[in-house]
């Protein structure tokens, strides 16, 4: 779920916001639909709003009772440590991780490996995957695999790509990416950015060493019912829930 | 009342929050008193556990632990200090149950993170829940099987994903983190 101003939103593409409901109420539904974990990313993440998700992390913590992850604004050690005490389970950072990888280390030390999420934006350009940052509005210089393989050095216990040519378009995963992140990594890559059919779920894990996919929109939107994806991918031998 | 044990490990806000989904008021405390005279004893944690034993030593929480005579539940990282020994840190842990905490070998993805099964062995914790139910574990480091196992996971290698001994409980998985399987797990042991 992507937050702004405490409500849950979602783009295409990184951009044309639209409104998808009240986060706390949506990890409710999710969690009875047997959703494995959750993923809240402050897309706004000013100074001012930081107030807000501290509360809203709070009150999912209180009704949800499966692992979740929060995003947006990071910088400090002191940032994960209130998010935490908040009853997040797992951070997830992004621009921070590349302007400082040392903070992985310096998280992953405090709070374990297992709390930090590396989330990579990447997009193909120029013939090759590269990181942006800033939501997506600023190019690195940053080869995505590279990245990836630091992060992992630095102590990072998780990665969540996102292909963000694929980001809301519903036209399925990108396997290209995330069959090289994550044969280069040994630690969990979660697939992300265009989720539109269960088939995409199927293809991403037989063709992929992803041990997990995540998907927004065509859960937001009910295209897809969690359940009935779930007996899909059973009913295809993938491993699962 | 429920006491959980307040020592340097991380989110154990959440121990509380699921206590409290089900209806069961709870302290977070590191006083011996308060521990000793709790209806239940829950020791949560994920961390590390040379620092975590540091701690409780520090505080005599080692000794306050042991003395408990109501049922006392050790989740995670608190399954691990209530065996001998763990690797990591080569630590010295509380012994109560007679076996050892390694380090998975690296033929797979460590830390086992994520939902996986668990085959019971019949155990009061698991009235009510089938075999093979997912749970959600978070761990590098594992109890190896022992007497005192009730319930083994396989990632990598067989291990304990649930011990008993007398009136000490444990479970390497987060049962405050794995949905209703968890809350009826919890349940259970509440209602020991």
């Amino acid at each position: 779920m992507d937050i702004k101003d405490g409500k849950t939103v979602k783009g295409i593409n990184f951009v044309d916001i639209r409104d998808a409901g009240n986060p706390v109420e949506l990890a409710k539904k999710y969690v009875e639909q047997k959703a494995d974990e959750l993923v809240f990313l402050d897309i706004t993440a000013t100074i001012e709003n930081r107030t807000t998700l501290i509360e809203l992390v709070k009150k999912i913590a209180k009704e949800i009772n499966i692992p979740f992850t929060v995003g947006g604004g990071i910088n400090s050690v002191q940032d994960v440590s209130k998010l935490i005490q908040a009853g997040a389970d797992k951070v997830s950072i992004n621009s921070s991780a590349v302007k400082n990888p040392k903070l992985i280390s310096e998280i992953s030390k405090e709070f374990g490996n297992q709390c930090v999420v590396v989330a990579i934006d990447t997009k193909f350009i120029d013939d090759e995957w590269r990181v942006f940052v800033h939501g997506g509005r600023t190019a690195t210089e940053l080869k995505t695999v590279d990245w990836a393989k630091q992060a992992e050095q630095f102590g990072a216990g998780e990665i969540l790509l996102t292909s963000m040519n694929n980001d809301g378009t519903k036209q399925g995963f990108d396997i290209d990416i995330t069959n090289k992140v994550s044969s280069a990594v040994n630690i969990p890559v979660i697939a992300s950015g265009g989720a539109g059919q269960k088939e995409d779920f199927k293809n991403v894990f037989e063709q992929t060493s992803a041990t997990g996919a995540l998907a927004a929109s065509i859960f937001h939107f009910g295209e897809i019912p969690i359940p009935e994806l779930k007996q899909y991918l059973k009913n295809n031998k993938i491993n699962i829930r | 009342m429920i006491a959980i044990i307040k020592y340097n490990a991380g989110n154990i806000s959440s121990v509380k929050n699921a206590l409290n989904r089900l209806g069961y008021n709870s302290i977070i405390t590191d006083n011996a008193n308060e521990i000793l005279n709790a209806d239940k004893v829950i020791f949560p944690g994920v961390g590390e556990a040379g620092s975590a034993m540091q701690y409780l030593k520090e505080r005599g929480l080692d000794k306050v632990i042991l003395s408990v005579k109501q049922p006392v539940l050790g989740i995670c990282l608190g399954l691990q200090l209530m065996c001998n020994f763990s690797e990591e840190g080569n630590t010295e842990c509380l012994g109560v149950f007679d076996t050892q905490v390694k380090l998975f070998p690296p033929k797979e993805i460590v830390p086992h993170m994520g939902w996986n099964n668990f085959s019971s062995i019949k155990a009061a914790l698991f009235n009510g829940i089938n075999a093979n139910a997912d749970v959600y574990y978070v761990h590098s480091f594992y109890a190896e099987i022992c007497e005192n196992t009730i319930a083994t996971c396989d990632y990598i290698l067989p291990f304990s994903a649930a011990l008993q001994k007398n009136n000490f409980y444990a479970t390497q998985f987060h049962p405050e983190k794995s949905g209703d399987i968890g809350e009826q797990i919890l349940k259970n042991f509440l209602e020991l």
